[in-house]
């Protein structure tokens, strides 16, 4: 999905493309694939919340090769003004990959790809986000790739789940996404990047694990009925998984925080007044002295 | 997914299900098919015949009659618009302070940039807020500091019926005032007010701990080797 078929500096010709899995097998005899996995397996997935301070939430994904922040502000007066709406929240994403997330310089700024990618994640959260207990502000999502080997935008959405809840954003659950495809003729899933650029079909998805109702779908290739019922089986099933992954993350974040703290002794006290001008970390908005009229 | 019911004081994540012992859902939670679920993350907390999640994080969201600290950022013929450090702007009208303000005089009582203790009046369904500054409690508060810290760690920052304010207090003999809305102004000499705001950092990142007061106690002895009464020449009592 990243990469190859969306991104013009690395085309082929179409008949490059076709010809090369007859050389380059994604998938051996035994159902083995390029990088060792079986046609089920999952590449690691490793989260960490709460990694920014910043920001209201956050979280960091690596997923296979796959480098993700996400950071959540809000919910916070919208701006400009006319895009509030009276009733609800906005909930409004951006996703942005780094110049030097992909193997040649990727041009910086919004693109048609990341454009899309940020309109469905938005709609998928906004189907989650209790928007009506906060009229008139926003919640700003922001995904930045490091690193694409792609499923980036599963990786991107997957932490930015985890960033929301961290941000203390009231919701219905956390949203969890995968993705399965097809390469050799064969559906698998979770593709890395030559299986996405090389095999014949990807299809991202997300889910609301509790109620299994799916919040985001693409397709990327043609698979037929069945394979795509095998993708979504795969993807479902892996998502589970993820859950799991997120909702640990999310719980070491605040357990770990309350044990790390006791383990540590108390910070030493501050310097001598001389010595160092006030505290820096007064909020932003507010000087930190008021002079009398 | 675990259908289990997670044990008081541990940390939920949206979407668990809350065993609510036929209890309502309260804040922080949402009913879905006669179930109660988690709606964000925090603690768990069961009182007065509803189950509850005591956010842990987020931002400061406006409920009537919370105290806060607010910063005048525009002014009208007879309103003031009012910073609160929260999504919502909040006017503050002239009627809903002690003085007698003449149409358009509004700028000889508050300015843009003064800093303000308020009370929230009401707020409505559509968020809208309105602040109250008639109180003989409230009013411009002149000079001093403002910090802050996470609204979900004011209640840890006040303590128990104000415990931790005024073990705060008897060290570094600030004047201080928290808001619900977690910004904190605080005015007195510099070595005090630079003890107060460590202990405020401290507390807020030890929020999650138990024995807190102990290590904020201990702090400020360090601090004020042994004694609640400093600074320097006032007598301290050594009385702890």
């Amino acid at each position: 999905m990243e990469g190859g078929r969306g991104r013009p500096r690395s085309v082929m010709a179409m008949e490059d493309i076709e010809h090369i899995p007859k050389e380059l097998k994604l998938i051996d005899e035994s159902g083995i694939r390029l990088d060792g996995r079986r046609f089920d397996e999952l590449r690691p997935v490793r989260i960490e919340a709460g990694v920014l301070k910043k920001a209201d939430g956050s979280a960091y994904i690596e997923w296979g090769n796959n480098k993700v922040l996400a950071a959540v502000y809000g919910p916070r007066e919208a701006h400009p003004r006319h895009l509030q709406d009276p009733a609800r929240a906005l909930v409004q994403c951006r996703y942005n990959m780094a110049p030097f997330s992909v193997t040649d310089r990727k041009r910086p700024g919004p693109d048609r790809r990341s454009v899309e990618i940020s309109k469905v994640i938005s709609e998928a959260f906004a189907s989650v986000v209790f928007v009506e207990q906060f009229p008139r502000t926003s919640v700003d999502i922001f995904i930045e790739v490091l690193q694409a080997d792609a499923g980036t935008r599963c990786a991107g959405l997957t932490a930015a789940s985890v960033a929301l809840a961290d941000a203390g954003i009231p919701m219905r659950d956390l949203v969890t996404s995968c993705a399965s495809g097809k390469i050799g003729g064969v559906v698998a899933l979770d593709l890395n990047k030559d299986e996405d650029n090389f095999g014949e079909a990807d299809c991202p998805m997300a889910i609301v694990p509790r109620t299994g109702e799916i919040v985001l779908l693409q397709m990327d290739g043609h698979l037929t009925f069945e394979e795509f019922e095998k993708a979504m089986e795969l993807s479902i099933n892996a998502a589970k998984n993820i859950y799991e992954i997120q909702r640990d993350a999310l719980r070491r974040r605040y357990s770990a925080a309350a044990e790390q703290a006791a383990r540590e002794p108390p910070p030493p006290p501050p310097p001598r007044a001389e010595e160092v001008p006030p505290p820096p970390d007064l909020p932003e908005d507010l000087p930190p002295e008021v002079d009398d009229l | 997914m675990d259908g289990s019911a997670p044990a008081r004081r541990e940390v939920v994540i949206p979407g668990d299900l809350l065993d609510g012992h036929g209890l309502k859902p309260g804040s922080g939670t949402f009913n879905e098919g006669g179930r109660i679920y988690a709606a964000r993350l925090g603690i768990v907390s069961e009182r007065d015949g509803l189950v509850s999640v005591i956010p842990l994080s987020g931002r400061y969201i406006p409920r009537s009659r919370d105290v806060v600290i607010g910063k005048v950022t525009d002014l009208g013929p007879s309103h003031w618009l009012v910073d609160i450090n929260s999504p919502y702007p909040a006017p503050l009208n002239v009627k809903e302070t002690p003085w007698m303000v003449e149409f358009g005089d509004t700028d000889r009582y508050l300015r843009v940039g003064d800093v303000i203790l308020a009370e929230i009046l009401s707020v409505d369904e559509a968020m809208r807020v309105q602040l109250s500054m008639a109180d003989r409690q409230f009013g411009r508060l002149n000079g001093g500091q403002v910090v802050g810290i996470s609204p979900a760690k004011v209640p840890r920052l006040i303590g128990r019926e104000g415990s931790m304010v005024s073990l705060v207090r008897d060290f570094t003999h600030v004047r201080m005032f928290v808001g619900q809305n977690g910004l904190v102004w605080m005015d007195g000499d510099p070595e005090g007010v630079r003890h107060t705001a460590h202990a405020i950092r401290l507390i807020e990142e030890r929020a999650p701990l138990s024995g807190l007061t102990d290590l904020v106690r201990e702090y400020l002895e360090s601090a004020y080797g042994r004694r609640a009464g400093t600074p320097a020449e006032r007598d301290g009592d050594g009385g702890h």
